[in-house]
């Protein structure tokens, strides 16, 4: 997990790091994909999210991810109206490639990652995250 | 490394000694004269450390009833594996006897007539009896409390929580873990975790704003006993933002954090601890995972989901002890630690049957100081019950039928919702029903009626929701609560279908018509963890129906149909 620390850190960082639109027009999760990738074939593994299994509140719910190697990220909501949470670009001056953010889950649903690794190839991973109405518990 | 024989040891302590006690001798004397304190604490001292553990009291000070479950359903892997196994399963698999002591504490099966020979079970008295008892054998045993343990009662609801902090004070407490104790609000937990002589453990306990662990709440202690160094870590209820109200703790965020803990377990190996125990409150199939991904606990202490097993589960070299609740049960395992490692353990599932232990003096009255200023109002008598009132089972208790006739008669309601929540004692056949009863089944700090309108598909939303809560086949994303209980609706849910598939043939009862998904039903339900909820008071309402009643009588309704078992 980030540590207060950690999280400065990236926050200097932050001149290298740009948050960029992934596909202006992508509006399904398989067109957020394609227009990312191009098609590519994706590897598994490389990319590790680190989501709650359970949602606290699904209206900020902290994300993590880290990918070794990678010199951008891409974080995709699959079940969101709008996908695209957004394009990490990591520089020589970033550090380690590894993103923590807070994002928007309208309903269960997988958190993408996609990475993009130095030799132009990609690596993804999903986690599921559920979004519950809650209060029976015991 | 663990044998068999080991396990052996470990049965719980009257069926070792007494085996069969015939289902004639029903009377109380009679089961008081073939059972004696010493029986039930007798115990061959082992190896060189020794834990003492209770959970989930639920505020209970005096001896009470509580009846066991009668469903329990595991699905996936752990379908039809203890936890799940209740009843003359249950009495199989753990070889008691029909009947017998073990089977009246253990089970449900013949409640109210097993309880007139044997009597209520716990009591902080009573308790206080057993642990000075081990203390006496082995002084340095170590005394850890599983959490949900400030809340459940009349008097932790008037002293919000503040009877239970003395209490456990001074019983000797040496470290406890929580889950409903959040309920009182931030401000208060701050407050009562300041008078506690002891730590109040949470390697998953988390500052919300900064997603780093809370940093006046400690992750783990130690203790060096025995010339060993014992770590102990907290894991508090994972799900105490979404099955209790967020609102009332915004700063805190739990959830199961199993990449930390084992974090924690790889630093204190390397700080030095011979032996790693789990104070846990994540619920018992959720431990029971965690213990497949975390390697290096020796022993996970489990609470929340209120099992009492006589003998440990183990996964890989991991023990998990269930220990019960409501002060029904104090655990005692005793562990041979050597060379950095436990080398082999015994443990004894202690029943506190309150007539055969003798009360701590001590503790009595302490007990009953701290129940004087409320007495009159707790032993208030609102009316008499002619049937057993029960709530723990996946599906309503004879105590949520009541309290849902309670809600739609006062309030007015078509259907009713009653939290599916696993704390809340009995009542048996032909007593007085007290405000205290009723307190002990409905006690919170949001305990508001609300009164609203739903449709028929919201409805339906909701119980799939809540059963995916319990019984998705990934123990991550169960929640430890039982299902949710209805007044005036029946339902058939098949429990081995996905989240949207096990509800159907919802009906409403007082026409006989299926629910019609587009239209708006008239609902009343409490516990909601929505803030600005209004609405009386469920004990109020419930006190209020049963003096209208004067006699009641509930029955199970066979309202739910379930099937994929």
């Amino acid at each position: 997990m980030l540590t207060r620390r950690d999280t400065i850190a990236i926050g200097l960082g932050a001149s290298a790091v740009a948050l960029l639109p992934v596909g202006a027009y992508a509006t399904t999760t398989e067109e957020a994909i394609a227009a990312y990738t191009g098609g590519a074939e994706m590897a598994e593994g490389g990319v590790t999210i680190t989501a709650p299994e359970i949602a606290e509140n699904g209206n900020t719910v902290p994300i993590s991810v880290e990918a070794p190697g990678a010199t951008e990220i891409v974080l995709i909501a699959t079940g969101n109206p709008t996908p695209n949470v957004g394009r990490f670009t990591f520089g020589p001056g970033s550090g380690a490639p590894m993103i923590a953010t807070r994002i928007r889950l309208g309903r269960t649903q997988d958190v993408m990652a996609i990475a993009k690794m130095a030799d132009g190839s990609f690596a993804s991973t999903a986690v599921e995250v559920k979004v519950t109405i809650g209060g029976c518990g015991g | 490394m663990i044998s068999r024989r080991e396990f052996l040891q470990a049965s719980v302590a009257a069926s070792a000694l007494y085996g069969v006690s015939g289902l004639g001798n029903w009377s109380k004397l009679a089961a008081q004269q073939a059972l004696t304190q010493d029986d039930l604490l007798r115990f061959d001292t082992f190896g060189n450390v020794s834990l003492i553990h209770v959970t989930d009291i639920h505020a209970q000070l005096k001896p009470i009833w509580f009846r066991e479950p009668e469903f329990n359903f595991g699905v996936g892997d752990v379908r039809g594996l203890p936890p799940h196994v209740t009843g003359q399963d249950f009495l199989n698999l753990y070889n008691l006897t029909p009947g017998s002591r073990d089977a009246y504490a253990l089970t449900y099966q013949d409640f109210a007539a097993l309880g007139q020979a044997y009597g209520k079970m716990g009591g902080m008295d009573r308790i206080a009896t057993v642990v000075k008892a081990i203390r006496a054998d082995r002084p340095d045993a170590i005394l850890l409390d599983g959490g949900d343990t400030w809340h459940g009662s009349m008097t932790s609801y008037l002293t919000q929580g503040q009877d239970m902090v003395n209490i456990m004070n001074a019983l000797g407490v040496e470290a406890m873990t929580s889950h409903w104790e959040w309920t009182f609000g931030t401000d208060r937990v701050l407050d009562l975790m300041g008078q506690l002589n002891f730590p109040f453990l949470g390697q998953n306990i988390y500052d919300v704003e900064w997603d780093e662990p809370y940093e006046d709440i400690p992750s783990y202690t130690y203790f060096d006993r025995g010339g060993v160094k014992v770590a102990v870590i907290g894991q508090a209820f994972p799900y105490t933002p979404i099955a209790n109200p967020r609102w009332m703790f915004p700063e805190f965020s739990f959830g199961i954090r199993d990449e930390r803990m084992q974090e924690m377990v790889d630093e204190v190996r390397a700080d030095g601890a011979d032996v790693v125990v789990v104070l846990s409150h994540n619920g018992f199939d959720v431990d029971r995972k965690m213990a497949s991904r975390v390697s290096g606990v020796d022993v996970i202490l489990t609470g929340h989901t209120h099992d009492a097993l006589p003998e440990p589960v183990l996964v890989g070299e991991t023990l998990l002890i269930a220990s019960g609740s409501h002060g029904k049960f104090v655990t005692r395992l005793d562990l041979d630690v050597r060379d950095g490692r436990m080398m082999g353990f015994r443990h004894k599932l202690i029943p506190i049957f309150s007539d055969v232990i003798e009360p701590d003096a001590e503790m009595a009255a302490m007990v009953d100081a701290e129940r004087a200023p409320y007495q009159a109002q707790l032993e208030e008598v609102i009316g008499q019950t002619d049937s057993l009132l029960y709530r723990r089972g996946n599906f309503a208790g004879t105590w949520d039928n009541l309290i849902c006739d309670a809600v739609m008669s006062e309030r007015d309601t078509e259907i009713a919702m009653s939290p599916g929540v696993r704390w809340g004692s009995s009542v048996m056949p032909g007593e007085n029903i007290t405000r205290e009863d009723i307190h002990n089944v409905t006690s919170m700090t949001y305990g508001q009626v609300y009164r609203t309108e739903m449709t028929g598909e919201f409805i339906h939303t909701i119980l799939e929701d809540v059963a995916d809560n319990l019984f998705n086949t990934d123990p991550y994303y169960q929640q430890g609560g039982d299902m949710v209980r209805l007044g005036g609706l029946a339902y058939a849910i098949d429990i081995s279908k996905p989240i949207g598939e096990r509800i159907s043939g919802l009906t409403l009862l007082r026409t006989g018509e299926a629910l019609d998904p587009a239209r708006s039903y008239t609902v009343g339900g409490w516990a909601s963890v929505n803030e600005g909820t209004e609405g009386p008071m469920i004990w109020d309402v419930v006190e209020e129906h049963i003096r209208k009643m004067g006699r009641v009588s509930a029955e199970p309704n066979g309202s739910v149909t379930v099937t994929g078992i």
